[in-house]
């Protein structure tokens, strides 16, 4: 059987809540794993008492981990009834070209970290959503927890979020020379360059990238996949449940 | 009498000690390392990209290629993030099976790492002699899902099919006298459990023939014994995991303290060391050897006495048998619509780690409701453990990089993802 956490994560939970009270905009429980949400102004703070504080002792930094919603909860595939065959899929949206006020919407980066205490045996996971789009910037964990170096270099990399006070924020993952930021959900998979060898010049040099990116299973989200947003919504859904399909 | 300055040394990617695609820009003075600076990403495929395009079921096979020499450990923590979200538990067997191959995979990773390792630091024989038994390992992943290294063999809600119950044999060959192929057909006259058995039986007396060739060895303690030394506190700071955390002296294995799958039934040690250098990591991970053949033996006890189904019963998840498909219009449905756009994962976002052979195998998932990830991040043990270097290099001599990357286990796979 898996470990049951259910008993030390509400008291962890407890713990945070009754400790931090409002420096966290949001601790709840996520399928049985204890979520804080942190404003990045507040993070270095909270982080240092969660490693320092005995009830808390977090002394690793598991991961670090950069998200980009830009286009969470999209489907290129809409509609649970079959009503227009397969042209239902060409109605796909490629996030490649979306517009830049799109690009702009607040919350789409999130820096997440997950942190475990090897003394008391418990884990937490910590988010936070850098303010500026344009250009993210979250502080760097390196003086808490100097582990973390490569992961925020990382997360540089392939998010372009920054970390203030990280004593070598360079590339990591991607290329010498490398331009912009591939995990970003508006970067495309097959990205933009290419490596060729050329006969002429006897070496190899990069050019634009002649691979045509196709979706070969549309993205698709089910009703019943969808966390409920309130109550009412509830209802509705169970409701077009129980009516038989047509 | 000439001025002596600094100078940098640039030692890899293509190096034979670097383990893979290694490039290390060192910076020396004399023969002593006052800085290394790690350049990986040689191997960078965007593994975690590529799943956030495809359907849950299709990246299994991404996660094989991640720690190439512990595949299955991968795919592992892949699919329990997946079955976390779905809140699905696979059948007992199952969960017996992948613990069976999580320890055969272990030991897998280990002799490699030995052999590298003793290799690195000039100990040829023990190569050999891993190589020999790692042969046996590849058959057995070879027997239960068709492919020596990238198995593919978990799936979300059990594992792809049953141990089989003929283990394959050696076929008859103009190279190969009669007596010479009686002998190696020796051990595969019965099921895959016999052979495992036959293996786990046999293994023990392996191990000491490996320890004959290194843990009293002289040459070998000089290379290892106070090199890269690292003390609890800081093992912790850095973010090990593992035998890299073992070997410093903290006994935390997610085996036992988090235990996943069936490790809560099952009776084994945790070898921990003292003075956290290179030489203590080894002992660890030679003693974990031997504990995995405990829990080995263990498992092929109780699956002998325990037959049953080894994937879930919901077909929304787990494709419906070849001979209902004939039959059932509604299992044809099924086994469409799995193979085609795959099933849908309840929005939320899950963290499952297990206790890969390399240290903690991480999988961070989070799902918007589709029938793809929405955002696959894996946590890698190496990655940690390498970014380390410059810290544990510093003030050692140039050779002992070499016994440096052997004691971390290095696999560029899943460091550079």
């Amino acid at each position: 059987m898996t470990y049951d956490f259910s008993q030390t994560n509400q008291a962890l939970l407890e713990n945070l809540r009754s400790h931090f009270g409002g420096k966290v905009q949001q601790a709840a429980l996520e399928l049985g794993d204890v979520q804080l949400e942190v404003a990045d102004t507040d993070l270095l703070e909270v982080m240092k008492e969660l490693r320092d504080l005995p009830q808390f002792s977090f002394s690793l930094c598991v991961d670090v981990c950069g998200v980009d919603y830009l286009g969470y909860g999209q489907a290129e595939w809409s509609g649970d009834k079959s009503t227009s065959g397969f042209s239902r899929a060409s109605a796909k949206q490629n996030l490649t070209t979306v517009s830049e006020d799109q690009k702009m919407q607040p919350r789409r980066f999130a820096v997440v970290y997950h942190l475990l205490s090897v003394e008391l045996n418990h884990r937490l996971r910590v988010k936070t959503f850098p303010v500026d789009i344009d250009l993210p910037v979250v502080p760097s964990m390196h003086d808490i927890w100097p582990g973390v170096n490569w992961f925020e270099r990382e997360v540089y990399d392939m998010y372009g979020i920054r970390f203030d006070g990280h004593p070598d924020l360079r590339r990591i993952l991607t290329d010498y020379g490398f331009e912009g930021h591939p995990f970003r959900k508006d970067f495309p998979l097959s990205g933009y360059v290419e490596m060729v060898y050329d006969e002429t010049e006897k070496r190899v040099k990069y050019q634009p990238v002649d691979v045509e990116t196709r979706v070969l299973v549309p993205r698709t989200i089910r009703e019943r996949s969808k966390r409920p947003a309130s109550p009412a919504v509830v209802d509705e859904a169970q409701a077009a449940q129980e009516t038989p399909a047509t | 009498m000439p001025e002596i300055k600094n100078y940098s040394i640039n030692f890899g990617p293509q190096h034979p000690a670097a383990h893979g695609v290694l490039r290390l820009i060192l910076e020396m003075d004399g023969e002593v390392i006052e800085k290394a600076d790690p350049h990986i990403g040689l191997l960078h495929r965007g593994t975690e990209k590529l799943a956030e395009s495809k359907p849950y079921n299709q990246s299994i096979g991404y996660m094989d290629r991640l720690d190439y020499v512990s595949m299955m450990s991968n795919e592992h923590g892949y699919v329990l993030a997946i079955e976390k979200l779905l809140g699905i538990a696979p059948p007992k067997r199952a969960q017996y099976i992948r613990v069976l191959f999580d320890e055969l995979t272990r030991i897998r990773n280990h002799l490699m790492w030995i052999g590298a390792h003793a290799l690195d630091c000039g100990a040829m024989a023990v190569f050999l002699y891993a190589f020999r038994e790692r042969e046996e390992l590849m058959d057995m992943y070879e027997a239960v899902s068709g492919a020596r290294m990238h198995a593919t063999y978990y799936r979300p809600g059990g594992v792809y099919r049953d141990l089989p119950e003929k283990m394959p044999q050696y076929d008859k060959s103009k190279y190969r006298s009669k007596s010479r192929l009686k002998k190696i057909n020796k051990n595969r006259q019965g099921g895959l459990l016999d052979f495992i058995e036959d293996f786990a039986i046999r293994f023990p007396g392996l191990i000491d023939e490996y320890e004959t060739l290194l843990t009293d060895n002289r040459i070998w303690k000089q290379r290892t014994v106070g090199i890269g030394v690292v003390d609890a506190d800081r093992a912790k700071a850095l973010g090990f995991t593992g035998p890299m955390l073992r070997g410093s002296g903290v006994a935390w294995d997610l085996r036992k303290t988090q235990p996943y799958e069936v490790y809560d039934e099952l009776d084994f040690q945790i070898p921990v060391g003292k003075s956290g250098d290179c030489y203590d990591r080894y002992l660890v991970r030679v003693n974990e050897m031997r504990e995995s053949t405990k829990i080995i033996r263990q498992c092929i006890d109780w699956l002998r006495q325990n037959p049953g189904p080894v994937m879930v019963e919901d077909h929304k998840i787990a494709p419906p048998s070849r001979v209902d498909m004939k039959e059932s219009m509604e299992a044809m449905i099924h086994h469409f619509k799995l193979f085609s756009e795959g099933y849908t994962v309840p929005e939320g976002e899950a963290y499952a780690a297990i206790e890969h052979p390399k240290g903690e195998f991480g999988v961070y998932m989070i799902s918007d409701g589709a029938n793809k990830p929405f955002r696959v991040k894996i946590r890698p043990p190496g990655f940690v453990h390498l970014s380390a270097m410059d810290e544990m290099s510093k003030g050692h001599m140039l050779a002992d990089v070499v016994a440096l990357i052997g004691t971390m286990d290095v696999v560029f796979g899943e460091i550079d993802r």
